[in-house]
Parts: structure tokens; sequence; C-alpha cells
């Protein structure tokens, strides 16, 4: 017997997952502008994947099919996983991934909101083990038509140096460490744009768009996209101004690689982060910590599923340590008694 | 003094629903067929019957006296004739069954002689005693004794008069604030006196613009320096310990009052019903319903105490498709499982729910832990944790995250996009902590009772083989003095003939005993005699090398002595367990 309260606000994890999807239309958006339609091709066979995988799985569980599709988890995790992923990704790598993401990190766990590893972020991260050249070929920003893209995607011949660009990170990256160059020199190559990959402003700033949506309309809290700015921004300010020459700066870090997704979208997913207001401030910056020594220190071009998932581990941990304090009560809540 | 406003954390903004019932006058519900009083008007206290079945009552007479520490007075609601007393099921969600006086009116609604109570002149304890006589209970809903919440008497800071009345589509407060704010204000000034309060703040919620424009008015014309405080309408800004956090910064926290922080808070209503009982001698015997929801005509009914529901419903014409009659707000009201129980002291309102004013929930999703619970909680907790502990029956953990802090004000329920219904389980796992602590006191209790068991059982054991030694040691002793001790034990009768007739008693029994021994040793042949005669001098040789026996307190420190009494003590020797 359902008990008082008895009126409710008009709110849902559908409409929840649906806003967020709404918020990564502008960064999408950008996405098509700069680099071609050929992003909305693995969106739609994310989603097909997602869904499909999803529908499968709870026929096999016995749970309602329907109302497990229509929350709109699945459609998200395939958006997030198809963004990661580079744009010409052929589709059986994205495939893989969204079924990672929906069959071992979401439902081998318990479904929704049992997960303690973001899927997207795991997806990636076994892609980008498994498959590590495939998925570090982005799509270059000229002489690349939608047709060719196409034909990527769909598995077709794979002239590398002719079709693919480096990005800015990753020439960054190289640059430094295998030619010894300075920063300055690096960045006068193609894969530069004003602040970070040449066009890849332009998305970020969607997303951050996006991420605004969010925060106005409450699905989203300010910690999380502050903390992880604050902490990426901060380190790289700290490291730019002492030795210019060999750290990249605040806002070439914060443009370039998925610092906007993962601002917004990513670190904020409140299945697999932490939940108290303390509790996301450590976890988004430790995310933004560990994304910069990856990008500076490590074997990898940008750090962040590997930073969301050590820190997906710590959840628990940093969860119990910042119980907030109870309403009269002088100590915090739970804690190590 | 108040100079801001301070602010809880979380609330919700739920669609208030008051202008269906505001906007009349206060009307008098007319006189029911029968009225069903309670004797029992609040869940902590009865009262004992004082009224017969067949017995001609008067308005505003006493039918129940009021029992214990929390008891108050219950009163006959108009005049008439007791026509049963039965228990008869109560406004609460499991329908439960108490005692009720029925009272049949005569329609003359002839009152009791009753004359004002000069507080001023009386003491304390009589004013106090004088509310508990009138029945005065606080009718925010919890129906709390207002002479034990006055008790206090000293350290009061601040007197709140609270008229927030926050829940949606509840109007009655805000009624009886326009209506009669000069009388509300009076009862105000008596409650805080006998407090000895040295402020006095009204808070109204600022969506009840015309009740705080009345009370300014009144408070104006008071000489006792009265503040109306119009506070942000955010529910739940009327529950009492969030008012007071509104208006003063206190923060109570679970387990301690009001009165613990120097301040105390009551109803307008209560105060109201002070004024009433104080200046004019009247019991509390009605109150303001609001009968709002799917009706035709919604609005406000002063109501006898003890008028069936289903008596009062018709006053507003509840709608066709009108499914179920919720008894107080939609955030911590309940459905009423049936209409023939009566209205109590703390029914503050019915509304009538339809499928379109108040759909069942959507069917319950996962929990994604969005934290929309916790940004809610004007207690502050993390309800979703709190949700998983109960789920996985955790309820140690759940006590440590103060699941006892949450008031069940149903805001994180409100807000849950995933339509968990968390309160629910809030409700769940507190009665689940309560059950096992009940089962452990028990279980307690018994181990208790086994422990002293056994300790008895041991201490009467030790008593008696004490009580053995001694005896045995006496008889050794009597044995050495052979016959004697005769002549000694024969003096020592006469003195008392009770002893005398006892031990003549013992000594014929010795007598008889010693007649009836087997006589196994006579017609023996020499040898025989000889052995016998050596284990004798053994024997002898052995009891002289024994210890004395008296301070021994096993069962068998008397074998030595066996020999001599062996029919007496044997008995006695046997373990009883």
């Amino acid at each position: 017997m359902i008990h008082s309260p008895y009126v409710r606000k008009a709110v849902s994890v559908q409409r929840t997952m649906g806003l967020v999807l709404i918020a990564l239309l502008p960064g999408i958006a950008a996405y098509v502008w700069q680099a071609g339609p050929a992003i909305l091709v693995n969106l739609a066979l994310a989603t097909v994947a997602a869904v499909l995988a999803e529908a499968l799985v709870m026929s096999l569980r016995k749970r309602p099919i329907g109302l497990a599709v229509a929350d709109l988890s699945a459609v998200l995790t395939a958006w997030l996983v198809a963004l990661s992923l580079p744009a010409i990704a052929p589709w059986w790598l994205t495939t893989c991934a969204v079924l990672v993401a929906i069959l071992a990190v979401k439902h081998l766990y318990g479904g929704l909101g049992q997960n303690p590893f973001n899927p997207a972020m795991v997806a990636y991260c076994t892609m980008i083990v498994a498959f590590p050249a495939l998925m570090s070929q982005w799509p270059a920003l000229d002489g690349l038509g939608f047709a060719d893209q196409l034909a990527l995607i769909l598995g077709g011949t794979r002239e590398l140096d002719a079709i693919t660009a480096a990005t800015a990170l990753d020439s960054l990256r190289t640059g430094l460490r295998a030619a010894g160059a300075t920063v300055e020199a690096v960045s006068q190559g193609p894969a530069f744009g004003m602040l970070g990959s040449r066009g890849w402003e332009w998305v970020a700033a969607g997303y951050a768009l996006g991420g605004l949506f969010l925060l106005a309309r409450g699905i989203i809290t300010w910690h999380m996209p502050v903390a992880f700015i604050a902490a990426l921004g901060g380190l790289a300010g700290v490291f730019w101004l002492i030795d210019p020459a060999h750290y990249g700066s605040p806002l070439f870090h914060l443009a370039s690689g998925g610092a906007m997704l993962a601002a917004f979208f990513i670190v904020t997913d409140p299945v697999s982060g932490a939940t108290t207001p303390r509790g996301k401030l450590l976890f988004a910056a430790g995310v933004g910590l560990i994304v910069w020594l990856i990008r500076n220190f490590g074997a990898y071009p940008d750090g962040i599923a590997f930073g969301v998932l050590l820190m997906n581990i710590c959840v628990p941990l940093l969860d119990m340590k910042t119980q907030p304090r109870v309403f009269g009560h002088r100590e915090a809540a739970g804690g190590d008694k | 003094m108040i100079g801001r406003l301070f602010r809880f954390h979380g609330g919700i903004k739920p669609d208030a629903h008051k202008n269906e019932s505001a906007g009349p006058a206060i009307q008098r519900a007319p006189l029911p067929r029968r009225l069903v009083v309670p004797l029992r008007q609040s869940p902590r206290a009865t009262a004992s019957c004082l009224v017969e079945v067949g017995q001609e009552v008067l308005k505003g007479e006493r039918i129940g006296e009021p029992e214990g520490f929390l008891g108050t007075a219950v009163h006959a609601p108009t005049s008439g004739t007791v026509v049963d007393i039965a228990r008869h099921p109560m406004a609460h969600p499991s329908g439960l069954d108490t005692e009720c006086v029925v009272i049949e009116p005569d329609g003359e609604e002839r009152w009791i002689e009753h004359a004002p109570f000069d507080y001023h002149t009386a003491s304390r304890e009589q004013a106090l005693a004088w509310l508990r006589d009138c029945g005065i209970v606080g009718l925010g809903g919890a129906t709390f004794p207002s002479h034990v919440k006055l008790g206090k008497g000293a350290g009061i800071e601040t007197l709140i008069l609270n008229g927030a009345e926050c829940e949606p589509w509840i109007t009655c407060d805000d009624r009886l604030m326009r209506e009669r704010a000069a009388d509300i204000l009076a009862g105000a000034t008596i409650l805080r006196e006998l407090i000895g309060a040295r402020e006095l703040v009204v808070g109204i919620e600022d969506n009840k613009p015309e009740a705080i424009a009345a009370m300014k008015e009144a408070a104006a014309a008071s000489p006792h320096g009265v503040k109306v405080v119009a506070v942000p309408a955010l529910y739940p800004a009327g529950g009492e310990k969030q008012l007071i956090r509104v208006l003063t910064g206190i923060e109570i926290p679970y387990g301690k009052l009001g009165g613990d922080y120097g301040v105390q808070c009551f109803n307008v209503g209560t105060a109201h019903a002070v004024y009433r009982a104080i200046a004019h001698g009247e019991p509390l015997i009605s109150r303001i319903v609001t009968l709002t929801g799917n009706v035709d005509n919604a609005g406000n009914w002063e109501v006898l105490i003890g008028t069936p529901v289903q008596d009062l419903l018709p006053l507003a014409r509840p709608r066709p498709d009108t499914d179920r009659t919720l008894l107080g707000g939609p955030m911590m009201g309940f459905a009423l499982p049936r209409l023939d129980v009566p209205i109590v002291k703390g029914s503050n309102c019915l509304i009538s729910a339809s499928p379109r004013l108040f759909p069942p929930a959507p069917p319950e999703q996962p929990c994604i832990r969005c934290t929309e619970c916790a940004k809610a909680c004007p207690a502050e907790l993390q309800p979703f944790e709190l949700y998983w502990f109960g789920r996985s029956r955790n309820f140690g953990k759940a006590q440590e995250y103060h699941l006892f802090d949450c008031i069940e004000c149903g805001c994180c329920s409100y807000v849950c996009p995933a339509h968990i219904p968390l309160v629910d389980y809030f409700r769940f796992a507190k009665s689940e902590i309560w059950a096992r602590e009940r089962e452990k006191a028990a279980a307690d209790q018994a181990r208790d009772r086994f422990e002293f068991r056994n300790f008895r059982q041991e201490r009467e054991k030790a008593e008696k083989a004490a009580k053995l030694a001694a005896k045995a040691a006496e008889t050794r002793a009597k044995l050495a003095e052979g016959v004697a001790e005769a002549p000694a034990a024969e003096a020592a009768a006469a003195e008392d003939p009770k002893k005398a007739l006892i031990a003549a008693a013992l000594a014929r029994a010795k007598a008889q005993k010693a007649e009836v021994r087997p006589q196994n040793t006579d017609n023996l042949s020499p040898e025989t005699q000889a052995e016998i005669a050596g284990i004798e001098a053994r024997r002898k040789a052995l009891e002289a090398a024994a210890p004395p026996a008296a301070t021994a307190t096993t069962p068998n420190a008397d074998a030595p002595a066996a020999a001599s009494d062996t029919a007496a003590t044997a008995p006695g020797a046997e373990p009883r367990s």
C-alpha cells in the first residue's frame, strides 16, 4: 500500500535522461559542422545497438522491456560512447563498445542504478586497450568527404595517413616527448586551432553550452564541473606559468580532447559518481588531477576515462567520509564510527 | 529579537490549492444524528469514562477524566443522551478501535455552567490544571497536551505561534486567523504569560496575505508587543522545528524539544482554544475542519468533536468520481480506510480525492542516485542512502545515517524522479527497528528472569546445605555430650512450654524410629559380632580424624555424620534440579 505523499513532482528518470540528451545536441551540432556528419551515423548505430542490447537483457532477466527502453538511459550511454570514440571508428568497434557498456558494465552489476563504474568510460578503456591504432584515428578536418567517412565506418579501405590526423593532444605529447620540441613549436602544426585541436574548440563550446543548460535545469549541480575544471585548469595553469615551453596552457587543456564533455556529462554521471556535496568536489577534482597527469606523463593522449574509473573506485570511501551534517546535529552522519 | 529570517535546507513547493477552500467564511456544521467521542484523543493518553449509558449530558460536560501525565479531559460536544459506550474505529490508517462515548444530541445545545478562569489570581499549577480539564491539546495535528508543553515555565525566551500551515489544500488556520485574529492573540498572550516567554512571534507563510494582514492588525491593537512574520511558503515550513529554524535560527535535533532551547511553539488554533478555555471557561469541543479536494463546495466548517466523517462530507458535496477521502494534507495525511470514523481534536482537513487530482504513483524505477531527495530533505539527510540501507535491511547503518531524524514530511518521495516511495521505506525501516528492539527487550527480560531463577536456586541450595551442615554439627555435639544433654534439654524446654511440646514430640518420634529400625544385629554369630566391632572401631577412628563439617557448603558434607541420622539427612542431600 502506498501512503503519503499523494502528490508528486512531474519528474521521471526518462525526463532526466531526455534533458541530458537534449543538452548534448549543441555539442553534436558543432561536431557535425566541424567534422562532417559521420558522427551521426555512429550515434545512430550506437543507439540501435544499445536499445537492442537493453531489450535483450531485460527479456533474459524477465523484466518489463518497455519501461527499461523508455527510460532513455541506454540511449544516453550509447551517445556518450559514440561521442567518446573517433567519429570514423568502424561500425563493429562502436557496436562492441556499446555492448561492453550495456551488457557488462550496466547489466552484469544489476542494471540501471547499480553499476559502480561509468559504462561509457569502461567501454572506451576496453577499446583503447584492445584497438589502440583504430582508437587514435580521428578524421582530418579537410579533404574527407561524407562518402569517405561512411566507407571508413562501414569497414572500407583505411589508408591512414591520408584520411586521419593526430589530435592536438596527441601531437603535443609526441612532439614534446619524441622530438623534444617546445609547445610553441608543436602548436604551429595543422592539428592546432585557436585553443585546442582545430575545430574542437567549437565542439567543446557546444558541450559547455549544453552543460550550462543542465545546470540551469537542476539536472546537475555546480560541484562537479567546477571542481573538474578548477583542478585540470588550475594544475595546468601552475605548470604552464612555471614552464610554458613544456606545458600546455590551461585553456588548451580545457578546450582539447574530452575535457568539456567530461566536465558536464561524464564526471556528473550520478550512478557511478560521488553523491555528497564535498564528495562531488573531491571526485571531480580527482578526475581533473588524473587527466592532467596522464596527458602530461602517461602513455595515452587523453586520460578522462582512466581518471573517471579510478575515481569511481574511490566513491564508496568518498561518500562515507564526506557525509553532510544532519539538521540539528553538530557532527556529520555515518562516517567511520 | 527576530531581526532576519533563516532558511532551512531543502523543502519543496507543491501546488498549494489553497484558493479552493480559503474563500468562504467558517460555517457551523449542523449537528449530526450521533456524536462518537473517543476517550482517547491523542496517541499518548486516554481518559477514563465518567458517564453511563442512558445518562443525560450537557454541552461541555466532562465525560472523560484525564488519566496519567499526558492525559486531558474529554467533554460532551453538545447536550443529549449517552446511548452507547463501546469501541469504535478511529480515524487512523489502520482503522484501530478505541473506547468512545456515543451521544445522541437533543438539539437544544444546553451548555453546562461555565465561567471565565482568572489565571492572574490563580497559581500557575492551577492554570495548567484548568487547561488540562478543558481538554486543551495541540490542534496542529500532533495533539500534544498543552499543559504539559507549558509545564516548563522558565527559561523560555521566545513563544512562537505557528500559523504557517504549509500543507497544500488545508486552510483551517488561514480562515481562523482571518476571522478570529484578536482571540488568537489573546490566547497567545495567555500562553506567553503561563510559559514566561519574553517575546511572541507569529509565523505565517507568505501565501496567506489576508491572514497576515488580519494578524498584523490584531497585533497592532494588542498592548503586548507581538511580531507577525511572513515566512517563505516552502513546505514543510510549518513543521515545528523548521519554523523555529526560520524564525530564530535555532536547530533542534531529533529527540530534543523546543523548550530545551528556549523556544516553544503552539498552533494558532491551540491559542484560540486556550483563549476560549480561559476567557469563557469553554472546554475544547469543536475545531475548524477544511473540506476540500474533488468537491463543489469547498470551505471550512466549525465541527463538533465526534462528528462522523460521513456526516460531514456531504456539506462539501463531493463529486461522483471521488474514490478516496484523505485525512490531513496530501503530503503527510492518509487515506481513511472507512468513513464512519469521528473527527477528533487533531483532524484538520478532509480531502476528497479523485484519480484526476491525485493520480496513482507511476511504477517505481531504479534509484539513479541523482540526490534530488538529499537536496529536498529538510532534515539534511541522504534519503537515497537510507533507502539502500533499508532495502538491504542494513538497519544498523540506517540508524547511523540518522534514520530517526526523518520527519516523514514526504519531500524526498515528492521529488524522486524514479518514483520511489522513499518515506514508505523509512516508515518500514523504523517499524522494523522498533519491532527488533521490542524483541530484544523481551529476550533480555527472559534472560534476566532465567538468570535470576538460576541464582535463586543456587542460593536456596546453598542455604539448605548450610542448614543441614549446622544440624549435622548439632547432632554430633549431642552425641558427644551423650545422656548428660537430656536434663539440660528438659530444663530449656521448661522455659518454653511450646518448645517442650516439640521436644517431647521429637523424642517420641525418635523412640518410635528406634523401635522400627530393623534389628539385623540380633542373633549374630560371634565372628560376625567381632567383625562389626572391628568396623565400628575403624569408623570411630575415621570420624575422629575427619574435620568438623559445620562450615561446609556441599550437600554431602554431612556424610561423616550420616551414621547417626541417615533417615533425616538423606532426602535433603539430594540435588533438586
